[in-house]
């Protein structure tokens, strides 16, 4: 996920802290210029934290749940600067409110994004409880520092419930101030960076937790819907329900009028009860008069890219350095090659649903959800009211991975609901969902690089062409190029790398043809997911091509010169960071030893999402190749990590185990194919992503470190794929530049290879 | 109409026949622990009991349970202490959660079934069991310490 240019509430508020007789309200006032003062009520409900008279913390958190213990994270980067006992300390998903500001998780960003701000909030907390605290104990707050929940002076000491039961002290920051507030350093830390339990696991091993799909309320009707033949431009002909009437609890089939137009095409069909609209819906006849993305296959989109790329002009310069045509034109030798990607599932294994219901003009949506932001103006589009008559209630998710960031699976359970006058309760079967899906684009990329007489990397290009997510569905995070085109970060990021490779040139495509076809969506990783599969690829066969060792090749161009020697705050140490990972992982994975016979070790880095916020990654995978089957199996992974500091470790080390499984399983187990405007495969029978008997040997290490904590719920994606495929051609010498990796493919490799093709 | 018994008590269900367990469970008991993933056995998620056998939900017609007792992750333990439960616990499985009921209820069979599991036998038991947070490395783990306190628990008695 790209950034987004909203500038934090915090950064455009006042953070008031006040002890008031029931709870210590820490909340922020009206925004700059509004009425405010002292003599105002300045004090809205509380924003991120409440203690209350018993000394218990709640920390609200905007960010969805979806397995990344993300509440646990934002409580303990909190609750540290509180000085609070973790005992005491509660979370708390909140439901949509504009006085949250932008409600989005995506992008590995929470905690790199959350850290400042909860870190400072904790920090102010912990000076007005200092003072009221040093007040009712009758001395100077610099007599006093705070400890477990009480503030504490020589010999005796006061709890804060105890403060907030009898203080009456008001403290107030400025933005500056608070910005200026001083954090603990490292050392100083308590809680980050300790081991934990996270708070979200108990419900979820006791069946307690409630997802968007386990959510009722009184009266609510079940449906189910009939996704049109073609995601854009399907229109309702004709509705035969005759033979579902035969089905006992079918009540009717709703063709959507969607002013949004984010379900063209849909009939909702609804029941008395979930199976029984399941069934009426495969009863229900529905004719259309079906889009243009009929006519569209996967082939296609990578032929449309192909001849995007082959056309010179066009898309948009993300990178575009001097010089780069003319180092081209002197280089002593040249590589080019071209490597694709097929269409990835999100499969996440809750399908999307949402129950909405209407109460006196206003809606609830009840869903999953990790960009309310960008579908609550979509709603409010698409039941024609205004956006302050619609709330999202906050579910964990049954998986993100980005599937949830487009919201569109809301829009037509609030229509059928508006239309039906009930509540309505819209759940797709895994068919639905994975018809319905904003699945990972196709790819088509062809990177050039121009050596000079010495083997010296001159200049590299990188075309690259897919479905832009962001210009389907969220225009608002496009960016720009220097020269004003606009681009979706999304789907080019991670080509923009950190290696020095003279002059560069980054070229993004947005492919109409998908964008037209189907909804391309964001999935872990998003575009260094496919973009690094290139560029590591590619990198291996330029080390190839100079003789030179795949490791010691990128460690050379790893040097941190111009502008990869990186920025404070995040971006510290810059490409040299990437190299120690880099050769961490090639030392731990044994790097240069002999192998056996048909097997391999290939390497790959990345610096994981965007280079604002980069999370230093290498993998080596050592692989087998069987020659009869063409099976590859992994048999290794050796990642390191440096992703500064680390704030909930046990979390993170899930993150890392989880990622760089979902690269393998993308690399070698799953991937679709876009057929004739629908993908292929709708369901576990023939969509099969990585089991537990597919699971590799994994030795994973997390840098120690004090740098600013970045991202990890994605970058592990990146590297594998590209390790797997550079360990494939260290065993076999066959290179492969497709992804998935299927046997059928390696064994026709390998007879090319035999026969001299 | 089909009686059967679920996590301990007897209920009476009027429903088709050939309706899947699961949306009874989850709809007409209200018990929503146990999930829908596919809908044709492929995944796991909605792995209940049934007579002490681990069984999908989705393809499962009511009334192939008439008279039957069938357990949910709400009824495995009554303080949801099971050994597979606390493992599960101490070695922080789950992520998103959504498949763990279903892995739960089949590692509780597993280890039911081999007191001491190998990684093959844990291989194939919970080859039905789809996780995409995958945590499938601590599912192994979590599936061993389960078994051996199991063990443990056996040898003190």
């Amino acid at each position: 996920m790209s950034e987004l240019h909203h500038r934090s509430a915090l950064s455009r508020r006042t953070f008031l802290v006040c002890l008031a007789g029931t709870v210590a309200t820490f909340g922020f006032g009206p925004a700059e210029g509004a009425a405010e003062g002292p003599g105002v009520n300045p004090f809205e409900p509380t924003i991120w934290y409440s203690v209350d008279r018993n000394g218990i913390v709640t920390v609200n958190f905007i960010r969805a749940e979806m397995g990344q213990h993300i509440g646990t994270a934002i409580a303990r980067i909190l609750a540290d600067e509180l000085e609070v006992d973790w005992s005491n300390v509660r979370i708390f998903a909140v439901d949509t409110d504009p006085k949250w500001g932008l409600m989005i998780t995506g992008g590995s960003r929470s905690v790199w994004t959350d850290f400042p701000i909860y870190s400072r909030a904790g920090a102010a907390g912990r000076i007005a409880l200092i003072e009221g605290g040093a007040q009712l104990l009758g001395v100077s707050p610099s007599q006093c520092l705070a400890r477990n929940g009480a503030v504490v002076t020589s010999n005796r000491s006061i709890a804060y419930g105890e403060i907030i039961r009898r203080g009456r002290p008001t403290r107030q920051f400025t933005p500056d101030e608070l910005a200026q507030l001083p954090i603990k350093t490292a050392s100083e830390r308590r809680l980050i960076g300790k081991s934990v339990d996270a708070l979200d696991i108990p419900a979820k091993i006791n069946g307690a937790a409630r997802y968007g799909i386990d959510a009722v309320v009184e009266g609510m009707v079940y449906a189910r819907p009939k996704i049109p033949p073609t995601r854009n431009g399907s229109v309702v002909h004709a509705v035969d329900d005759s033979a579902a009437k035969r089905i006992k609890g079918y009540l009717t089939s709703l063709v959507l009028k969607d002013p949004s137009n984010t379900v063209p095409g849909w009939v909702v069909v609804c029941a008395t009860s979930y199976p029984a609209a399941i069934r009426a819906a495969d009863l229900v006849k529905v004719d259309w008069i079906v889009g243009d993305g009929a006519q569209v296959s996967e082939r296609d989109i990578l032929d449309h890219g192909a001849k995007q790329i082959d056309a010179r002009d066009g898309g948009a310069l993300v990178v575009d350095d001097p010089g780069i045509d003319s180092a081209f034109r002197s280089a002593r030798s040249t590589l080019k090659r071209t490597y694709t990607t097929g269409s990835v599932l999100h499969a996440q294994l809750e399908p999307v649903n949402a129950l909405a219901v209407e109460k006196d003009g206003r809606f609830e949506i009840h869903t999953g959800s990790q960009w309310q932001s960008l579908i609550l103006p979509v709603l409010a589009q698409a039941l024609r009211l205004p956006q302050e008559r619609i709330v999202m209630r906050t579910y964990p998710l049954g998986g993100g991975f980005g599937r949830r960031l487009n919201g569109d699976y809301a829009v037509p359970a609030a229509l059928a609901a508006q239309a039906l006058g009930k509540p309505v309760k819209l759940v797709l079967t895994r068919p639905d969902d994975m018809r319905f899906d904003s699945f990972r684009s196709p790819s088509i990329q062809t990177l050039r690089l121009a050596f000079d007489d010495r083997g010296k990397v001159t200049a590299m290009e990188h075309n690259a062409s897919a479905g832009w997510p962001s210009a389907v569905a969220a225009p608002s995070i496009m960016r720009k190029t220097a020269d004003g085109t606009p681009y979706d970060p999304d789907a080019i990021d991670g080509a923009n790398h950190w290696y020095d490779v003279g002059a560069q040139r980054v070229r993004a495509l947005s492919n109409d043809l998908a964008n037209s076809a189907f909804r391309p969506g964001y999935l872990r990783s998003v575009g260094p997911g496919w973009t690094n599969w290139a560029v590591e690829s590619f990198m291996d066969e330029a080390a190839l091509m100079v003789h030179a060792d795949p490791v010691a090749f990128r460690i050379g161009l790893l040097n941190g010169a111009g502008r990869n020697a990186g920025l404070a705050p995040s971006a510290v140490g810059g490409a040299k960071r990437q190299a120690a990972v880099l050769k961490r992982a090639a030392e731990k994975a044994g790097w240069g030893a002999p192998m056996p016979r048909d097997t391999g070790l290939g390497v790959a880095t990345s610096f994981g999402q965007e280079r604002a916020m980069p999370t230093w990654f290498a993998c080596v995978a050592r692989v087998h190749v069987d020659r009869r089957s063409g099976a590859v199996a992994v048999e290794k992974l050796t990642i390191v990590v440096d992703a500064g500091t680390v704030v909930h470790p046990d979390g993170a080390l899930a993150q890392v185990e989880g990622s760089v499984l979902w690269g393998l399983s993308m690399a070698l187990y799953e991937g679709t194919e876009f057929v004739k405007g629908q993908v292929r495969d709708t369901n576990f029978d023939s969509y099969t992503p990585l089991r537990i008997g597919d699971v590799p040997e994994l030795d994973i290490e997390l840098v120690d470190s004090i740098e600013a904590p970045v991202g990890l719920g994605e970058p592990g994606t990146t590297v594998v794929a590209p390790a797997i495929g550079n360990a494939i051609f260290a065993a076999t010498a066959i290179r492969l530049r497709h992804l998935p990796i299927r046997p059928d493919t390696v064994r026709q490799a390998l007879a090319s290879q035999r026969t001299g093709h | 109409m089909t009686s059967f018994h679920i996590n301990g008590r007897t209920v009476t269900v009027d429903a088709e026949d050939d309706t899947p367990l699961l949306w009874v469970i989850r709809d007409v008991i209200g018990l929503t622990g146990t999930k829908f993933g596919c809908g044709i056995g492929m995944c796991g998620a909605c792995t209940v009991h049934v007579g002490g056998r681990p069984t999908r939900s989705c393809i499962t017609p009511l009334a192939s349970i008439a008279g039957a007792n069938v357990t949910t992750i709400e009824g495995l333990d009554p303080e949801g202490r099971h050994p597979v439960q606390k493992a599960w616990a101490d070695l922080q499985v789950p992520q998103c959660g959504y498949c763990q009921s279903g892995q739960i209820m089949q590692a509780a069979s597993l280890i039911n079934d081999f007191p001491s599991p190998t990684d093959q036998d844990i291989d194939a038991v919970m080859a039905g069991n789809l996780c995409r947070c995958m945590t499938y490395v601590r599912i192994r783990a979590a599936i061993k310490q389960a078994a051996a306190q199991s063990a443990r628990k056996v040898t003190e008695k």
